[in-house]
């Protein structure tokens, strides 16, 4: 009893066993989080994956084929969107077209039938925080793209609710801006501190605003952790894929004897962070966790440069590893001609190894 | 490098007024525009001539001496069969079976459409299938069917009746119209007025009416011109007394007795044409105005 009363209070948001089917096709298989008061939560997935499904099931939108949602302990499986307690900010804006910046915010205070002087001393403060004040009596065609999405997280913001969900409110606009506002949103929650459910395909704006990453495919979740720990421990190979960019690199070899072989080579598992059984096995390494060879460490892995793109702070460098594909990230700028030979060094505490048929890692 | 000429072609490309291209839009244009206009001014000119003018026989001669006489008899003196008043019957009748079939058959037929398009209740493809499979079927099948319809409602006869058959056979193809329009606003908007606490009617009246008025004006016109053109309904569901302008018309100008005023005539149909042709002039520039009112932008 005690843990219950316990838990519902810190807990905001609660899914329980969701699942959701148009027809023949189940878009979400039973998905379960639990998400609590304050936290930022960022919804990651490829297109497709069930990610503003799953915020549509949150927001009341759809209706859900089986499980539950609570939200501040209330059930809202079965409530309208109004009386859920959320606010919600779209990928489109979403604005009424016809009504001025101040109407768009007011509307759903009014439907709520909000005594006059609350709705204007709410509207005031929103507008105060987006700095939207100066065109509060503007038409929304009348803003740009950012002055847009700052009005549709005002009508949010307004409605004084627990809870916020955006499916994807950046993703309309360009890179600069996204940076900008990305910083805001995070700033927004600071001040605020609720609760935010955030979709994005973006995985920067995952890794930068998020406490936690819900990482989905096909309607399931497939690791919900921090955003350190889906960086550093992924859990098998598809979120290991999707995490970094250019992506992790994969060797496909055997584990025996406390090393790790491929192509008769050998690297010591000491340092690696798991007890892997014996076994074949799939190392998984980051560009960014592979340096050239000191001579300190392994025997020589060889590969040969084929391209290498300079990005300024760092540059990419793009090798053959026994005739496979491996990047490899440094600050080093100094240009390799195409066919040069490196010698690469692991850093084995930070790679991870994967079971090949299961794909979970070891 | 230094040495390119830096002379050719500069700034916009130059038109030729008279290319062959704009020759044969403009031509066409001005051919087929002349095709409908000819008549016109045939009728218009012919309506003003007294009868001993017109038996001249020269139909493109203005009148020499012009009379408004033919246009006060096709309204108020010509004979429609029962009675002598002229077409002031008709237009009245017409007004109250037109005004009210619009009104009805929008209102419907708009709702019809916000339902299918943005909620997506059990059976509404089937409905919707139902209802197209409707706008398939020629009308003159359900002709008969329908007259024992309103004879069991005890509507057979009465303008109710005939304002319900203009209501039922404007729905297939309204709510397509509708339904279409509403399908294109997007889909967010509409999730927005939700979580802001807006039920079925509000997001009707409140987000998808003020959206919508381009397809409410062609809904409109098209309305209009379908229900105060038609002349077999106004025959078949209604008695003499109530019977439509187009009827009226078409009993004057087949009377077989007395002597062909073709004047009178001519003032008649100019007179049955004037409604459609004013909401054409009115509500075009409306359209137009409300195309540019309803675009929502990014
Ligand atoms: N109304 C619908 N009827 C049938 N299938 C649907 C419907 N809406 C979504 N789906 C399917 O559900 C799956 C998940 O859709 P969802 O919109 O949640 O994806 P997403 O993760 O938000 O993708 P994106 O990044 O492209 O927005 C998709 O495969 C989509 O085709
Ligand atoms: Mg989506």
């Amino acid at each position: 009893m005690m843990d219950q009363t316990q838990s519902a209070t810190e807990t905001s948001l609660s899914i329980k066993g969701l699942q959701l089917s148009f027809g023949a096709v189940q878009v979400l298989k039973d998905v379960n989080m639990d998400i609590r008061q304050g936290e930022f939560i960022v919804l990651l997935g490829g297109s497709g994956s069930g990610k503003s499904t799953i915020l549509n099931c949150i927001a009341g939108l759809l209706d859900v084929s089986d499980g539950q949602i609570f939200i501040n302990g209330r059930n809202v499986t079965w409530d309208e969107p109004k009386d859920r307690g959320i606010g919600m900010v779209f990928q489109s804006y979403a604005l009424y077209p016809q009504m001025s910046v101040r109407g768009n915010l007011a509307f759903g205070l009014k439907n709520a039938r909000l005594p006059r002087d609350e709705i204007a001393k709410r509207i005031g403060r929103a507008a105060g925080i987006l700095q939207i004040e100066d065109y509060l009596d503007r038409k929304p065609a009348a803003l740009s793209g950012g002055q847009r999405q700052r009005v549709a997280i005002g009508r949010a913001l307004v409605r004084d609710v627990d809870l916020f969900l955006f499916d994807e409110p950046l993703s309309n606009l360009d890179a600069k801006l996204r940076a900008e506002l990305r910083v805001e949103i995070k700033r927004l929650h600071e001040t605020l501190g609720n609760t935010m459910v955030y979709v994005t395909h973006d995985q920067i704006e995952a890794m930068t605003l998020a406490d936690r990453i819900a990482l989905l495919r096909d309607g399931v979740i497939q690791q919900f952790a921090s955003p350190e720990e889906i960086y550093r421990k992924p859990v098998n190979l598809y979120v290991a894929g999707f995490i970094g960019s250019p992506s992790m690199n994969f060797i496909s070899g055997e584990i025996a004897g406390g090393q790790f072989r491929f192509n008769g080579r050998a690297i010591n598992l000491d340092r690696y962070d798991g007890a892997p059984r014996d076994g074949v096995a799939i190392l998984g390494i980051r560009p960014e966790h592979t340096d050239f060879d000191t001579g300190s460490s392994e025997a020589g892995i060889e590969a040969i440069v084929e391209l290498q793109e300079h990005m300024g702070a760092e540059s990419i460098i793009y090798l053959r590893l026994d005739g496979q594909r491996f990047a490899l990230r440094t600050p080093d700028d100094t240009h390799y001609p195409e066919g040069t030979r490196l010698s690469l060094s692991f850093d084995i505490a930070r790679a991870s190894l994967f079971d090949p048929q299961s794909e979970l890692r070891l | 490098m230094a040495d390119i000429a830096f002379d050719g072609p500069r700034g916009p490309k130059p038109r030729r007024r008279l290319s062959g291209r704009n020759i044969m839009i403009y031509g066409t244009l001005i051919v087929v525009a002349l095709y409908y206009l000819v008549p016109l001014y045939v009728m218009v000119m012919t309506s003003l001539k007294g009868l001993p003018e017109i038996r001249l026989g020269n139909i493109f001669s203005p009148p020499v001496e012009a009379t408004f006489q033919p246009w006060v008899k096709a309204w108020a003196e010509a004979c429609t069969g029962l009675n002598c008043d002229g077409l002031q019957r008709g237009f009245w009748n017409s007004v109250r079976i037109t005004v009210p079939s619009v009104l009805l058959s929008i209102l419907i037929a708009s709702i019809n459409g916000y339902a299918l398009a943005n909620w997506k209740f059990k059976g509404a493809e089937f409905f919707f299938a139902v209802l197209m499979i409707g706008a398939f079927i020629p009308y003159q099948v359900m002709i008969y069917p329908m007259v024992i319809l309103l004879r069991e409602l005890g509507l057979y006869g009465s303008l109710t009746g005939l304002v319900l058959v203009h209501t039922v056979f404007g729905m297939p193809i309204l709510t397509l119209l509708f339904r279409n329009y509403f399908a294109t606003l997007p889909d967010e908007l509409f999730k927005a007025a939700r979580v802001d606490g807006t039920g079925f009617w509000g997001i009707y009246f409140r987000i998808m009416l003020p959206l919508s008025l381009p397809i409410f004006v062609v809904a409109v016109i098209l309305q209009v011109t379908g229900i105060w053109n038609d002349f077999l309904f106004g025959v078949v569901y209604t008695k003499p007394e109530y019977y439509p302008m187009t009827v009226q018309l078409n009993n004057i100008v087949n009377t077989t007795t007395g002597v062909r005023e073709y004047n009178v005539n001519m003032a008649a149909t100019i007179l049955t044409g004037l409604v459609p042709l004013l909401i054409y002039f009115v509500s075009g520039r409306l359209f137009v105005r409300g195309i540019a009112a309803g675009a929502v932008k990014g």
